[in-house]
């Protein structure tokens, strides 16, 4: 517990001290240390308290693969202490604890664990009564760290990046595939999780520093290849289609596009389960050695190491090398091959024991590890009576086994299977350009892995179209790298599974007996591998007692379904900039500078009115409509979308697309369109102006301008009429002049003749306004006299300004979405989407007119002939309140109720002044439908308005004011 | 994330893509019953396979079809409409 001197690949600077505050504490690092190393040196072995009994803990993997050590770093919530590095003036607290990390009172909840057994959750939520009162309860005592409100916002630019290679893991494997793949002359990339490259192959050496160099010597060639980049400290957190992976560093996520992807990621190694495995001293053998390698630490003074595999022997002999004293090495085989490691250990007078295992752990009074009680076990794994002997130690290695890291390699689509002689999953069919080698693979000795590194990497390159895949003899493991049975029963129990959700062996026992035997199942019920850590310390061992408990093998059992992420990844490297395109219109500088309060409608903002200090937002709207009544208005409709359409066969192409008729219409006439889908229902609608002979162009809702714009292309493409489409929404602007005035005030910009004998109603003309070429069209959506005038954008400007100037006298003012809403209401105009729906067709909403089923061809219209002969299930229709009507006014989506029943909707409502009543338009029963039958509305409080059908349209039913007054 | 070739500009990103459909024969509208009509308009078959479908590589606006493996969910090929005849 203290520094031990310069390791050669230590990661610790011991020139650069570095001071922080631990639970209200002061201590001292060093730089590059990481927070849990520090305070083990500092002697602080307690570092956090657990879960769910709120057990005092300390290291246990120092990989990033349990949350013992969950720490609140002040805005940073749940920050791992075993991995992220040291930084001056860090104020820590553990997370999860009530009165801090020493003295949580929440400790008492260990002596209250059978009143809290395994599905303790599942069965508390399960009564809907009970729930609101345990979920205050389970937040408050199982918590994990405190949000701050004020965290400052962090933007975190995605990066993108490809290479042919992607190796997953930087130790002896994935090292030597990145050599081999760079020598066939694949661009490579190296990423390994850990601050530094190297993996197992710098810190477990069993003293050996032949193993160092090896992996030194392979990390100094990768570090100097021009075609290999390694990324330390970044962490491959999934593995998505076509070799698409997220690779997060401490600043932001890259996605990396690769031709092949070789997962080198090693193995984690598994906890051994006995009573008390959980004390402060108690950890996994490879965290001992990380401690002494990579931060200099000496894990313990006195260490009792628990193995089942060659690992542990290194793991001892890397403690004596710490100058550590091993009391023994307790090998749960009962037959131990020989190896030089175990000659070396006996040479030195350690004493080994095999087919013993530790039967518990023992507590000192700080509650950290003081000692073990080693037992004697037969061959099925059982504690033989009167074989127990009391250890003093401080430290307690396990070493009985790994788990591969195959989480990527699951995403990925591998088949694994469980090799009984390894046992371990490794693959069995692994997808195109996916490549596993080292101890994922079940490789385990060094020589081997690199072999089996230099095969991956080859094929990996081949995938990639560098160089061809050679055959290289991986040698077979000659002794197990795991114990199939790493479980030493103990009837106190308080022996961990899962360190993060503070499960035992018998939490297990009574979830089969409840009857959750399927590995999922259990999962669900158990909470096994749902922690923090995502099971990588727990979910092997569950699998292998669910095995033993139901009879099983492992590969009977199966695994459950490993989904990304890796590693958490935090939500500021995932949240970012939306891409989703704002469109501005040519106009919106102007509307600005008029004081527009904006709306999005579809991709655009439109003003949705002009506000005017010291008036309401609606008194403004019912201003600029009755402008528009009484003498004239401005409106921009440039986000319409605006189509053209040139060719011999363009007007085929409209009586195709349109379910009215184009062929006929004359150049200068403009007619409405209707698009139906194939089914008959309405999806869009505009105006079809015939330019010239094979030239029209037409407009589109402004939220379908996209969509349209797109099937029409497609239909062009699958018909191959003799016609070409034109998307000119962008590239013109448009403008609805609208009102008694307005001819007036057009007539002063343009030499056109608007007499309505040379300009009627639905005319185009081609002519200039204000000097700008433009095509102009007489329209009435409004109700008033009116032209549309389509100019390039770059003008719009010019002629807004040049129509306002010129409609000065006249009163001009502009109007928004909304006054144009209220005008085109009070004349009964539906509008397509807000009127009508998923299912309108257009016969309920009275739009006959509109559809020629005369036509040879048009979408819809089969579907449509069947309509036509089946009875309307619902029918559009105008409606009108009382004209003295007080109280609650419906809004849109009000039902219409008849006995009891819904009858219908209203689609739109508002007051208008002109008509002086509200009005609307609503769907109601075919049977609703004659003006004067009465209909009650159900709003919002339940309440019922009723309200009358009546004609449309409310306003100026005979469109007097479009037309010449006679 | 996904790759799908257009075959005018290369292999890009499925986001770039846009799925229309599958390619269906139309029964003939003027002999067809409303029934067979309404099985047309209505009915998918969701059934994993092989399809043909319209696909559409939206920032060119080029309409191509793809031939895709909905069950191993693979792209086997794509093609302008009318090249494959």
């Amino acid at each position: 517990m203290t520094r031990i001197p310069v390791m050669p690949d230590e990661w610790v600077d011991r020139c650069r001290v570095v001071r922080f505050r631990f639970e209200g504490h002061a201590f001292e690092g060093l730089a590059g240390d990481s927070i849990a190393s520090a305070l083990w040196a500092a002697g602080q072995r307690t570092q956090g308290r657990s879960f769910k009994y709120h057990r005092v803990r300390g290291i246990l993997s120092a990989a990033n693969h349990d949350v013992n050590v969950m720490l609140q770093d002040g805005p940073r919530l749940n920050t791992r202490g075993d991995v992220v590095a040291l930084r001056e003036g860090m104020d820590l607290t553990a997370v999860n604890t009530f009165g801090g990390l020493a003295q949580d009172r929440a400790r008492v909840l260990g002596l209250f664990a059978r009143f809290l057994p395994v599905g303790f959750y599942y069965k508390a939520f399960h009564s809907k009564r009970l729930f609101p009162k345990w979920e205050r309860l389970f937040r408050r005592i199982t918590g994990l760290g405190v949000l701050d409100f004020d965290t400052p916002h962090i933007r975190t630019p995605k990066c993108y990046d490809f290479c042919d290679v992607l190796v997953i893991g930087a130790g002896p494997s994935g090292l030597a595939a990145a050599l081999s793949a760079a020598g066939a002359g694949a661009s490579v990339v190296v990423v390994d999780e850990n601050a530094r490259a190297g993996g197992s192959g710098l810190f477990q050496l069993g003293g050996d520093e032949a193993r160092r160099l090896q992996t030194r010597t392979l990390l100094d060639k990768v570090r100097t290849h021009p075609r290999i980049r390694l990324l330390e400290a970044t962490c491959a957190a999934a593995c998505y289609a076509d070799h698409w992976l997220p690779l997060i560093d401490a600043e932001r996520m890259t996605k990396m596009r690769a031709q092949a992807v070789v997962v080198a990621g090693g193995a984690f190694e598994q906890p051994a389960v006995f009573r008390n495995n959980d004390l402060p001293g108690v950890m996994l053998g490879s965290a001992m050695q990380r401690l002494i390698y990579r931060y200099a630490v000496r894990p313990a003074n006195r260490a009792v190491v628990l193995t089942a595999n060659a690992d542990g022997y290194r793991v001892a002999l890397d403690l004596i090398a710490a100058g550590a004293v091993v009391a023994a090495v307790v090998d749960m085989r009962a037959v131990v091959p020989s190896s030089a490691q175990l000659d070396e250990l006996s040479r030195k007078g350690v004493e080994l024991l095999a087919g013993h295992a530790v039967y518990e752990a023992h507590a000192g009074l700080d509650g950290e590890l003081a000692g073990a009680t080693l037992c004697r076990i037969d061959a099925a794994g059982a504690v033989v009576p009167g074989s127990l002997r009391r250890v003093d130690c401080d430290g307690l290695a396990m070493s009985t086994g790994w788990a591969p890291s195959a989480n990527l390699l699951y995403q990925a689509g591998t088949k694994m299977r469980f090799d009984d002689l390894l046992q371990q999953f490794v693959p069995s069919r692994l997808p195109e350009g996916v490549f596993a080698c080292g101890r994922v693979n079940g490789v385990y000795q060094l020589d081997a892995r690199m072999a089996d590194g230099r095969r991956a990497g080859a094929a990996a390159a081949a995938h990639a179209g560098c160089g061809t895949a050679v055959d290289i003899t991986v040698d077979a493991e000659s002794e197990s790298p795991s114990l199939a049975w790493p479980v030493v029963a103990h009837p106190d129990g308080k022996n961990f599974v899962d360190f993060d959700e503070d499960l035992q062996v018998k939490d297990f026992e009574n979830a089969v007996q409840e009857g959750y035997d399927n590995i999922e199942l259990l999962k669900r019920f158990s909470t096994v591998g749902m922690g923090p850590s995502q099971g990588k310390h727990s979910n092997m061992t569950a699998l292998r007692i669910l095995a033993r408990l139901t009879g099983k093998s492992p590969q009977q059992v199966g695994t459950t379904t490993a989904r990304p992420f890796f590693h958490p990844v935090p939500l500021s490297h995932l949240a970012g900039r939306g891409f989703s395109p704002q469109r501005h219109s040519p106009l919106h500088g102007r509307h600005a500078a008029l004081g527009a309060v904006f709306m999005q409608a579809g991709a655009w903002e439109r003003p949705e009115y002009y506000a005017v200090a010291g008036r309401s937002r609606i008194d403004c709207i019912r201003a600029e409509a009755g402008r528009v009544r009484s003498a004239v208005g401005l409106i921009d409709v440039g986000t319409l979308g605006k189509l053209e359409v040139r060719g011999p066969q363009a007007a085929e192409f409209l009586n195709r697309v349109y379910a009215g008729r184009y062929d006929t219409m004359p150049v200068g006439a403009t007619r409405y369109a209707l698009m139906c889908d194939e089914s008959g229902v309405m999806v869009d609608e505009g105006v079809v102006a015939r330019v010239a002979d094979d030239v029209f162009y037409f407009t589109t809702t402004t939220s379908g301008a996209a969509t349209v714009y797109r099937e029409l292309s497609r239909l062009n493409v699958e018909w191959k009429l003799d016609c070409g489409l034109v998307n000119l929404t962008g590239a013109y602007a448009a403008m609805n002049l609208a009102g008694p005035a307005s001819r007036a005030v057009l007539a002063q910009l343009t030499d056109q003749d608007l007499s309505s004998q040379a300009f009627p109603y639905l005319g185009v003309r081609t002519g200039t306004v204000a000097g700008i070429a433009a095509r102009l069209m007489r329209v009435g959506f409004v109700g008033e006299w009116g032209y549309e005038i389509h100019v390039p954008a770059e003008y719009a400007p010019t002629l807004w300004d040049a129509l306002m100037t010129a409609g000065e006298a006249s009163g001009i003012a502009p109007f928004g979405v909304e006054a144009q809403r209220l005008l085109r209401l009070e004349k009964g105009h539906l509008i397509v989407s807000q009127d009508t729906d998923g299912l309108s067709n257009p016969f309920e909403v009275g739009m006959d007119w509109a559809v020629r089923l005369d036509k040879p061809f048009f979408t819809g219209k089969r579907s449509l002939q069947i309509i036509r002969k089946m009875p309307l299930k619902r029918r559009l229709v105008g409606f009108h309140l009382p004209e003295n009507h007080t109280g609650q006014v419906p809004l849109e989506c009000h039902l219409i109720i008849a006995d009891g029943d819904i009858a219908g909707r209203v689609t739109s409502i508002a007051w208008s002044p002109n008509v002086g009543r509200h009005i609307g338009l609503a769907f109601v029963l075919p049977s609703m439908a004659e003006p004067g039958t009465q209909i009650s509305i159900r709003v919002t409080d339940g309440a019922m308005v009723q309200a009358e059908v009546c004609t449309t349209p409310f306003f100026d039913p005979d469109d007097l004011r479009q037309k010449e007054s006679s | 994330m996904k790759l799908m070739t257009c075959p005018i500009n290369g292999t890009r990103p499925i986001s770039e893509f846009a799925y229309w459909g599958e390619i269906r024969p139309v029964p003939d509208a003027d002999t067809c019953s409303d029934a067979q009509w309404a099985d047309y308009v209505f009915n998918r078959n969701g059934a994993p396979g092989v399809k043909k479908e319209w696909w559409c590589h939206t920032p060119s606006n080029t309409w191509f079809i793809a031939e895709r493996d909905t069950e191993k969910d693979k792209v086997l090929r794509t093609w302008l409409h009318g090249d494959d005849k």
